[in-house]
């Protein structure tokens, strides 16, 4: 793509004179890390900046913010809190990890029970499940199991589909030859089919760690008030807008840190040939 | 229709005048489909033959029948006497891309119909060695799939169904994903291979000069629908250079005897439309 | 599936479901859950009264606004990405970030700051959905096979030419699939803002009618916001697919 900047030699322009120093620092600047430092730089400034206009009395500056964490993370708050919103988190995301294989894996195996089930996933996938969340106090009160089963129908339809996709798509020749080789049905399972579709499955769960976090939080933010969505609700109701600006804002980093993780970790063992670039 | 005919003779010993599979009468639909019709063919022991013809013509669903990966809609496929249906021990097929299983290294991967019938793993991976270094890619054990080149891919592929030690191999145009240059050289390292490994091969091409170069017998087949049209011996002199081979006159008179086979079934495939 | 050789409808798979849930709901298993005749009777209730036009309206005009905005600037801000390197790289980072965290945690910000009105919902909406399309839109515009670009070049094509008629055709398959994903999450968006505004639109009768109990209606409006959104998503992954079709060829 000729368009895009390159790290090619500079031209010289008639009338202007490049030195080696103005070279090296454009090939500096050029940099990934050093143009994306920059930005998150820029960014930070940008909300100091609105902040302290003020933009609005409820928007503290970046500063403010900061302070407010570190202080909720010195007197452990912050960690109680997440401790508070993992919990249903990692049991519900889990749960669905286990029955999300298990359900892909029957879809996958019998074309009967795919055409019965793949409709209501799909449709799941497209709809706000997140306007059932309510509902979930009627069956399961206000405890732990609530929030799982939050968690559990915002992450479900992905993680579902996600495995079912592995499973489907796994190389017929694959298949043959384990065939031709007389591998039992449990053989091709747990030898073939599953590690093939390993780095789809992994791909879903990745994805439903991005969606059960949300279902986490407005399981919080609408049925009972605990962890992070207590943090939030809570500050904002004693008006200690720095407060809750940091506990958004370490969802966001938290989250985001996870997610790359996996990214990471799905690249470097699930198949590294099918690496992508970028 | 049912395919397995158990026929009531008595169980023979295997004698050298036995062909290692027989065809009777195979017939193949895909729906409303005729792939095959009427397929009669011995498959003699111990020798290679090639299954030849233009695209459509069946020969690979023909192959896949022997392996036991397709049913027949009519006829059977006696192996050693015996009607077969599915896949077996004494049969091992070799794939046209290859089909390693990209996650395992080449170690695991010619090991791989070993692991299947349960063969401890030690055992396995020697037996696995052994085979590797006789197609000739000692060195390799370790690597992935997708850090091979095709032809090297194609090796894995064989050494794997020579460890399982069947005695019929079935090779499904092995090497059509391999260039050209390459491919010479892994026809004379098949013949090579073969003179000192007592199998059955069934070889399934397009290529007339493959097939006359390395069989001992050409099954010509036409297609519309696939039929058997005839079988060709290349009665070649295999004592010599390979590269004398294929200049010798019998080489190129059963080259020129199919190629019109073909031809004029192909003409006349032109004059029908 | 096929049945004696008959293939079966996929929308026939849903009837059985709508008649299992007829039938759990006259078994009367669940309070939760009434049956699909009562449903369908309360989407009469649901769909001509004054709050549920209203709510719609209020509705539908956030969710539009926000798509709106989440399309411009998510193709503008694509597109850029995918044809200069450094846009790509600084926005890419900021782009994954936002696009797997719970946005749904910065709403409470949104109500704090913008309020509880419409301002608040636009900006949910485009939150939700605007990261996917500049994503998609990225990875389409850079698939735009680089010969085609040139071939259009070589002709003499203009900066405006060349976006216009080729890259944005080219890349086409991969922005419809970003738009149709990021019409989902406007939607998710647009219910999820309500939900926890919980005084307007859909979100409010959806409080409404859980805290009250009033399931077939309840259920009605389910049924309603799903459908529309499916539907949304079916057509738009119609033309998807139609596009796609040419598009194979690359």
């Amino acid at each position: 793509m000729t368009d895009q900047t390159t790290t090619a030699a500079t031209p010289v322009r008639a009338g202007f004179v490049h030195t080696d120093v103005m070279a090296a620092a454009l090939g500096f600047f050029r940099q990934v890390w050093v143009m994306r430092t920059l930005s998150i730089l820029f960014v930070l400034g940008l909300w100091e900046w609105a902040g302290r206009i003020p933009v609005s009395p409820t928007f503290p500056t970046f500063t403010q913010t900061m302070g407010a964490l570190f202080g909720m993370m010195a007197d452990g708050s912050l960690f109680t809190a997440y401790g508070e919103t993992l919990k249903p988190m990692i049991v519900g995301v889990g749960l669905c990890g286990i029955f999300g294989v298990a359900f892909g894996l029957a879809m996958g195996l019998s074309r009967r029970f795919e055409w019965f089930t793949l409709p209501v996933w799909v449709i799941s996938q497209a709809a706000p499940m997140a306007a059932i969340i309510p509902l979930i106090t009627f069956v399961y009160g206000i405890g732990l199991g609530a929030k799982v089963v939050a968690v559990v129908i915002m992450a479900a339809p992905i993680v579902v589909l996600n495995a079912y996709t592995g499973i489907r798509n796994v190389s017929a020749s694959l298949l043959e030859m384990g065939s031709s080789f007389m591998a039992t049905p449990a053989q091709r399972i747990f030898k073939i089919v599953l590690p093939a579709a390993s780095g789809l499955i992994f791909a879903g769960f990745r994805l439903g760690l991005a969606q059960g976090l949300t279902g986490a939080v407005l399981a919080e933010l609408l049925i009972t008030p605990t962890g992070v969505g207590d943090l939030i609700t809570y500050s904002r109701s004693i008006a200690d807008y720095p407060a809750m600006f940091a506990s958004v804002f370490s969802i966001i980093v938290f989250a985001s840190v996870a997610v790359t993780l996996l990214q990471r970790l799905e690249t470097r063992v699930f198949r590294p040939d099918q690496r992508r670039s970028g | 229709m049912p395919v397995a005919v158990k026929t009531a003779e008595p169980v023979r010993l295997r004698s050298a005048a036995e062909p290692a599979i027989r065809l009777r009468g195979i017939g193949k639909m895909f729906d409303d489909f005729r792939a095959l019709e009427g397929i009669d063919l011995d498959f003699p022991r111990g020798e290679l033959t090639t299954l030849l013809g233009p695209s459509g013509c069946g020969k690979t669903t023909t192959l896949k029948i022997v392996a036991g990966l397709l049913e027949a809609t009519e006829g059977e496929v006696l192996v050693n006497g015996q009607p077969v249906t599915g896949p077996g021990p004494e049969r091992a097929f070799v794939f046209q891309d290859f089909a390693l299983l990209p996650w395992a290294n080449v170690l695991r991967n010619v090991a791989f119909g070993l692991e299947l019938r349960h063969v401890p793993k030690e055992e396995r991976e020697e037996i696995a060695r052994r085979y590797i270094a006789e197609v000739g890619l000692v060195g390799a054990e370790h690597k992935f799939p997708h850090e091979l080149s095709g032809g090297m891919r194609q090796r894995v592929g064989l050494a794997r169904a020579l460890a399982v030690d069947a005695e019929i191999l079935l090779m499904d145009e092995p090497f059509a994903s391999v260039d050209e240059q390459n491919r010479r050289k892994f026809q004379e390292d098949l013949l090579s291979l073969l003179a000192h490994e007592k199998k059955t091969v069934i070889f399934v091409t397009h290529s007339i000069e493959e097939a006359v170069y390395i069989s001992d017998q050409v099954a010509v087949l036409t297609r519309n629908p696939g039929r058997l049209s005839r079988v060709v011996r290349p009665e070649i002199d295999r004592s010599g250079h390979f590269d004398e081979l294929r200049r010798s006159p019998a080489y190129l008179d059963a080259v020129d005897e199919i190629w019109h086979e073909l031809k004029s079934y192909l003409d006349d495939e032109e004059r029908a439309r | 599936m096929t049945i004696y050789g008959y293939r079966l409808p996929t929308w026939l798979a849903l009837l059985i479901w709508a008649a299992l849930w007829e039938l759990i709901g006259r078994l009367d298993v669940i309070m939760l859950i009434p049956p699909l005749s009562a449903v369908f009777a309360a989407m009469g209730n649901v769909l001509f009264t004054q709050s549920f036009l209203e709510a719609i309206g209020i509705t539908l005009e956030a969710f539009g606004i926000g798509m709106g905005l989440a399309l411009v600037v998510g193709i503008g801000v694509g597109v850029a990405m995918g044809r200069v390197r450094v846009v790509g790289d600084v926005m890419g980072m900021w782009i994954n970030i936002f696009e797997s965290s719970p946005i749904t945690a910065v709403v409470p910000l949104l109500l704090a700051v913008l309020g509880f009105g419409m301002q608040t919902m636009v900006v949910t909406v485009f939150l939700f959905s605007v990261w996917v399309i500049a994503l998609d839109t990225q990875v389409g515009v850079k698939h735009a096979s680089s010969s085609l670009v040139e071939m259009a070049r070589s002709f003499g094509a203009s900066r405006r030419d060349l976006y216009a008629k080729v890259i944005f055709w080219a890349a086409l398959p991969e922005i419809l699939a970003g738009v149709r994903l990021g019409v989902i999450r406007g939607v998710r968006g647009v219910v999820i803002g309500q939900l926890l505004i919980a005084i307007v639109g859909v979100g409010f009768l959806f409080e409404t009618y859980s805290r009250k109990f009033i399931m077939p209606e309840f259920w009605a409006l389910v049924l309603i916001v799903f459908g529309f959104a499916y539907g949304l998503s079916e057509t738009i992954g119609l033309v998807e697919r139609r596009v796609a079709r040419y598009a194979s060829v690359r």
